[in-house]
Protein backbone atom coordinates (compact mmCIF):
# COMPACT_ATOMS: atom_id res chain seq x y z
CA UNK A 1 0.00 0.00 0.00
CA UNK A 2 1.24 3.49 -0.88
CA UNK A 3 2.21 5.47 2.21
CA UNK A 4 1.94 9.27 2.08
CA UNK A 5 3.36 11.81 4.51
CA UNK A 6 0.82 14.50 5.47
CA UNK A 7 2.71 17.74 6.23
CA UNK A 8 -0.10 18.94 8.53
CA UNK A 9 -0.54 15.74 10.57
CA UNK A 10 3.23 15.11 10.32
CA UNK A 11 2.49 11.42 9.96
CA UNK A 12 2.99 8.89 7.20
CA UNK A 13 -0.37 7.27 6.52
CA UNK A 14 -1.98 4.82 4.09
CA UNK A 15 -3.29 5.99 0.73
CA UNK A 16 -7.02 5.28 1.43
CA UNK A 17 -6.97 8.35 3.70
CA UNK A 18 -5.94 10.56 0.76
CA UNK A 19 -7.40 11.82 -2.51
CA UNK A 20 -5.45 12.99 -5.55
CA UNK A 21 -6.30 16.53 -6.63
CA UNK A 22 -4.48 17.27 -9.90
CA UNK A 23 -1.40 19.26 -10.85
CA UNK A 24 -0.05 21.77 -8.31
CA UNK A 25 1.04 25.42 -8.66
CA UNK A 26 -1.59 26.38 -11.21
CA UNK A 27 -2.76 29.88 -10.34
CA UNK A 28 -6.19 31.01 -11.37
CA UNK A 29 -5.77 34.09 -13.62
CA UNK A 30 -6.50 37.28 -11.69
CA UNK A 31 -8.70 38.67 -14.43
CA UNK A 32 -10.16 35.91 -16.62
CA UNK A 33 -11.93 38.49 -18.82
CA UNK A 34 -8.58 39.60 -20.20
CA UNK A 35 -7.70 36.11 -21.44
CA UNK A 36 -8.10 34.80 -24.95
CA UNK A 37 -10.09 31.60 -25.45
CA UNK A 38 -6.82 29.73 -25.97
CA UNK A 39 -5.30 31.04 -22.74
CA UNK A 40 -8.45 30.15 -20.80
CA UNK A 41 -8.47 26.67 -22.35
CA UNK A 42 -4.86 26.20 -21.32
CA UNK A 43 -5.63 27.25 -17.74
CA UNK A 44 -8.60 24.89 -17.49
CA UNK A 45 -7.42 21.82 -19.32
CA UNK A 46 -3.80 21.75 -20.44
CA UNK A 47 -1.51 20.01 -17.95
CA UNK A 48 2.13 18.92 -17.86
CA UNK A 49 1.39 15.17 -17.99
CA UNK A 50 4.91 14.53 -16.73
CA UNK A 51 6.67 11.23 -17.07
CA UNK A 52 8.82 11.33 -13.96
CA UNK A 53 8.72 13.85 -11.06
CA UNK A 54 5.38 15.66 -10.99
CA UNK A 55 4.25 18.53 -8.77
CA UNK A 56 0.75 17.64 -7.69
CA UNK A 57 -1.94 18.32 -5.09
CA UNK A 58 -3.28 15.79 -2.65
CA UNK A 59 -5.95 16.07 0.00
CA UNK A 60 -5.92 14.27 3.34
CA UNK A 61 -9.65 13.86 2.98
CA UNK A 62 -10.09 11.11 5.58
CA UNK A 63 -7.83 12.80 8.12
CA UNK A 64 -7.13 16.48 8.67
CA UNK A 65 -8.96 17.29 5.39
CA UNK A 66 -6.15 19.66 4.25
CA UNK A 67 -4.93 20.08 0.70
CA UNK A 68 -1.15 19.89 0.36
CA UNK A 69 1.41 19.49 -2.41
CA UNK A 70 3.66 16.60 -3.32
CA UNK A 71 6.39 15.73 -5.78
CA UNK A 72 5.76 12.19 -7.00
CA UNK A 73 7.54 10.23 -9.69
CA UNK A 74 4.78 9.14 -12.05
CA UNK A 75 6.88 6.21 -13.25
CA UNK A 76 7.88 4.66 -9.92
CA UNK A 77 4.99 6.12 -7.82
CA UNK A 78 7.64 7.20 -5.30
CA UNK A 79 6.95 10.39 -3.35
CA UNK A 80 10.05 12.63 -3.35
CA UNK A 81 8.50 15.04 -0.84
CA UNK A 82 5.27 16.56 0.43
CA UNK A 83 4.83 20.15 1.63
CA UNK A 84 2.12 22.50 2.87
CA UNK A 85 -0.13 24.40 0.47
CA UNK A 86 1.23 27.90 -0.19
CA UNK A 87 4.88 26.92 0.25
CA UNK A 88 7.25 27.47 -2.67
CA UNK A 89 7.89 24.74 -5.20
CA UNK A 90 10.88 22.74 -3.92
CA UNK A 91 13.97 22.56 -6.11
CA UNK A 92 13.88 19.34 -8.12
CA UNK A 93 17.65 18.97 -8.45
CA UNK A 94 18.02 19.02 -4.65
CA UNK A 95 15.19 16.50 -4.22
CA UNK A 96 16.74 14.12 -6.72
CA UNK A 97 20.14 14.57 -5.07
CA UNK A 98 18.55 13.56 -1.76
CA UNK A 99 17.26 10.34 -3.31
CA UNK A 100 20.73 9.08 -4.23
CA UNK B 1 -32.51 0.29 23.76
CA UNK B 2 -31.52 2.53 20.92
CA UNK B 3 -34.43 4.18 19.19
CA UNK B 4 -32.57 6.24 16.60
CA UNK B 5 -34.18 5.77 13.16
CA UNK B 6 -32.45 3.30 10.90
CA UNK B 7 -30.42 1.72 13.65
CA UNK B 8 -32.85 -1.04 14.51
CA UNK B 9 -32.92 -2.07 10.87
CA UNK B 10 -29.13 -2.17 10.75
CA UNK B 11 -28.93 -4.25 13.89
CA UNK B 12 -31.79 -6.61 13.12
CA UNK B 13 -29.90 -8.84 10.71
CA UNK B 14 -26.69 -9.25 12.65
CA UNK B 15 -25.95 -10.85 15.96
CA UNK B 16 -22.51 -10.75 17.43
CA UNK B 17 -20.98 -13.94 18.72
CA UNK B 18 -17.29 -13.29 19.06
CA UNK B 19 -14.58 -12.36 21.52
CA UNK B 20 -14.98 -8.61 21.03
CA UNK B 21 -17.81 -6.67 22.65
CA UNK B 22 -19.72 -4.62 20.06
CA UNK B 23 -22.42 -2.20 21.13
CA UNK B 24 -24.08 0.96 19.91
CA UNK B 25 -24.12 3.96 22.23
CA UNK B 26 -27.04 6.37 22.63
CA UNK B 27 -26.77 9.68 20.77
CA UNK B 28 -24.02 11.95 22.08
CA UNK B 29 -23.84 15.74 21.97
CA UNK B 30 -21.31 16.44 19.27
CA UNK B 31 -20.17 19.71 17.69
CA UNK B 32 -17.85 20.53 14.83
CA UNK B 33 -15.85 23.68 15.60
CA UNK B 34 -13.99 25.57 12.87
CA UNK B 35 -12.00 28.55 14.04
CA UNK B 36 -8.82 30.40 13.11
CA UNK B 37 -5.92 29.23 15.27
CA UNK B 38 -5.33 32.88 16.27
CA UNK B 39 -8.58 32.81 18.23
CA UNK B 40 -7.92 29.64 20.20
CA UNK B 41 -7.66 31.36 23.56
CA UNK B 42 -11.20 32.76 23.29
CA UNK B 43 -12.57 29.41 22.12
CA UNK B 44 -10.80 27.51 24.90
CA UNK B 45 -12.28 29.88 27.45
CA UNK B 46 -15.77 29.48 25.99
CA UNK B 47 -15.51 25.70 26.07
CA UNK B 48 -13.86 25.52 29.47
CA UNK B 49 -10.84 23.52 28.37
CA UNK B 50 -7.63 24.18 26.49
CA UNK B 51 -8.10 23.19 22.83
CA UNK B 52 -5.25 20.88 21.79
CA UNK B 53 -3.29 21.97 18.71
CA UNK B 54 -1.61 18.73 17.66
CA UNK B 55 -3.78 16.85 15.16
CA UNK B 56 -5.12 13.63 16.69
CA UNK B 57 -4.76 14.72 20.31
CA UNK B 58 -7.62 15.22 22.68
CA UNK B 59 -8.23 17.27 25.81
CA UNK B 60 -11.00 16.62 28.30
CA UNK B 61 -12.46 18.39 31.29
CA UNK B 62 -15.49 17.09 33.17
CA UNK B 63 -18.15 16.05 30.68
CA UNK B 64 -16.54 17.90 27.76
CA UNK B 65 -13.76 16.92 25.40
CA UNK B 66 -12.20 18.26 22.22
CA UNK B 67 -10.32 16.29 19.58
CA UNK B 68 -8.11 18.21 17.15
CA UNK B 69 -8.94 17.09 13.59
CA UNK B 70 -7.00 19.74 11.65
CA UNK B 71 -5.22 23.11 11.96
CA UNK B 72 -8.60 24.86 12.32
CA UNK B 73 -10.98 22.02 13.14
CA UNK B 74 -12.04 20.38 16.40
CA UNK B 75 -14.69 17.86 17.36
CA UNK B 76 -16.34 18.57 20.68
CA UNK B 77 -18.11 15.87 22.67
CA UNK B 78 -20.25 16.79 25.65
CA UNK B 79 -23.20 15.67 27.73
CA UNK B 80 -26.73 16.51 26.68
CA UNK B 81 -26.92 19.02 29.55
CA UNK B 82 -23.93 20.95 28.17
CA UNK B 83 -25.42 21.61 24.75
CA UNK B 84 -27.22 24.89 25.44
CA UNK B 85 -24.35 26.24 27.59
CA UNK B 86 -21.76 25.55 24.89
CA UNK B 87 -23.89 27.15 22.19
CA UNK B 88 -24.46 30.25 24.36
CA UNK B 89 -20.79 30.57 25.32
CA UNK B 90 -19.66 30.44 21.69
CA UNK B 91 -22.41 32.80 20.54
CA UNK B 92 -21.08 35.31 23.10
CA UNK B 93 -17.57 35.34 21.55
CA UNK B 94 -18.73 35.26 17.94
CA UNK B 95 -18.08 38.91 17.09
CA UNK B 96 -14.58 38.93 18.58
CA UNK B 97 -13.64 35.43 17.46
CA UNK B 98 -15.60 34.47 14.33
CA UNK B 99 -16.12 30.72 13.99
CA UNK B 100 -18.52 28.02 12.96
CA UNK B 101 -19.99 25.78 15.65
CA UNK B 102 -22.21 23.13 14.10
CA UNK B 103 -24.29 20.59 15.98
CA UNK B 104 -23.45 17.25 14.32
CA UNK B 105 -24.86 15.02 17.07
CA UNK B 106 -27.24 13.29 14.70
CA UNK B 107 -24.75 12.77 11.89
CA UNK B 108 -22.83 9.83 13.30
CA UNK B 109 -23.56 6.70 15.31
CA UNK B 110 -21.05 5.58 17.93
CA UNK B 111 -19.99 1.93 18.16
CA UNK B 112 -18.10 0.59 21.17
CA UNK B 113 -15.42 -1.99 20.37
CA UNK B 114 -13.93 -3.61 23.44
CA UNK B 115 -11.80 -6.65 24.22
CA UNK B 116 -8.24 -7.86 23.90
CA UNK B 117 -8.81 -8.58 20.20
CA UNK B 118 -10.27 -5.10 19.51
CA UNK B 119 -7.24 -3.88 17.51
CA UNK B 120 -7.23 -7.07 15.48
CA UNK B 121 -10.94 -6.69 14.76
CA UNK B 122 -10.55 -3.06 13.66
CA UNK B 123 -7.68 -4.01 11.37
CA UNK B 124 -10.23 -5.82 9.20
CA UNK B 125 -11.31 -2.47 7.75
CA UNK B 126 -8.94 0.19 9.06
CA UNK B 127 -5.60 0.67 7.22
CA UNK B 128 -3.76 2.62 9.94
CA UNK B 129 -1.57 1.09 12.63
CA UNK B 130 -3.85 1.41 15.65
CA UNK B 131 -1.06 0.32 18.01
CA UNK B 132 0.32 3.84 17.45
CA UNK B 133 -2.90 5.54 18.53
CA UNK B 134 -2.22 6.60 22.13
CA UNK B 135 -4.83 5.94 24.80
CA UNK B 136 -6.96 9.06 25.22
CA UNK B 137 -6.41 10.26 21.66
CA UNK B 138 -8.49 9.86 18.52
CA UNK B 139 -8.22 10.02 14.77
CA UNK B 140 -10.31 10.51 11.69
CA UNK B 141 -9.62 7.70 9.22
CA UNK B 142 -11.45 5.11 7.10
CA UNK B 143 -13.05 1.76 7.84
CA UNK B 144 -13.56 -0.27 4.67
CA UNK B 145 -13.99 2.96 2.65
CA UNK B 146 -16.40 4.62 5.10
CA UNK B 147 -15.04 7.71 6.88
CA UNK B 148 -14.93 7.16 10.66
CA UNK B 149 -13.50 8.74 13.79
CA UNK B 150 -11.84 6.33 16.21
CA UNK B 151 -11.28 7.18 19.87
CA UNK B 152 -9.06 5.01 22.02
CA UNK B 153 -10.36 5.06 25.60
CA UNK B 154 -8.11 2.28 26.93
CA UNK B 155 -5.65 -0.17 25.46
CA UNK B 156 -8.46 -2.53 24.45
CA UNK B 157 -11.40 -0.13 24.34
CA UNK B 158 -12.35 1.95 21.31
CA UNK B 159 -15.27 4.06 20.18
CA UNK B 160 -15.84 4.39 16.47
CA UNK B 161 -18.15 7.04 15.05
CA UNK B 162 -19.69 6.19 11.71
CA UNK B 163 -21.83 8.40 9.48
CA UNK B 164 -25.30 6.92 9.90
CA UNK B 165 -25.80 5.92 6.26
CA UNK B 166 -22.70 3.68 6.51
CA UNK B 167 -23.75 2.05 9.78
CA UNK B 168 -25.33 -1.08 8.30
CA UNK B 169 -22.19 -1.76 6.24
CA UNK B 170 -19.72 -1.12 9.06
CA UNK B 171 -21.75 -2.88 11.73
CA UNK B 172 -22.26 -5.89 9.48
CA UNK B 173 -18.56 -6.17 8.68
CA UNK B 174 -17.53 -5.83 12.34
CA UNK B 175 -19.91 -8.61 13.33
CA UNK B 176 -18.83 -10.95 10.54
CA UNK B 177 -15.18 -10.39 11.51
CA UNK B 178 -16.05 -10.99 15.15
CA UNK B 179 -17.58 -14.35 14.22
CA UNK B 180 -14.44 -15.18 12.25
CA UNK B 181 -12.29 -14.37 15.28
CA UNK B 182 -14.49 -16.70 17.34
CA UNK B 183 -14.00 -19.42 14.75
CA UNK B 184 -10.26 -19.01 15.03
CA UNK B 185 -9.48 -17.42 11.66
ZN1 LIG C 1 -3.32 15.35 7.48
Amino acid sequence: MLLIHCPYCDETLPEPEFAYAGEAHIDRPADPQQLSDEEWRDFLFIRTNAKGPHYERWRHINGCARFFNAVRDTVSDKFLTTYKAGEARPDLAKLLEGQK
Amino acid sequence: MNTQPGIQAALANVTSAGPVLLAILPEATRFSLRINSGNLAAASKALGLSLPTTIGTRAASGTRSALCHGPDEWEILASEDDRADIEAAFAAIYLKAPHSLTDISDREITIVIEGDKAVELLSVGCPINLDRLAVGNGKRTVFDSAQVVIYRDARDSFRMQVWRSFLAHVWGLLNIANCELAAGY
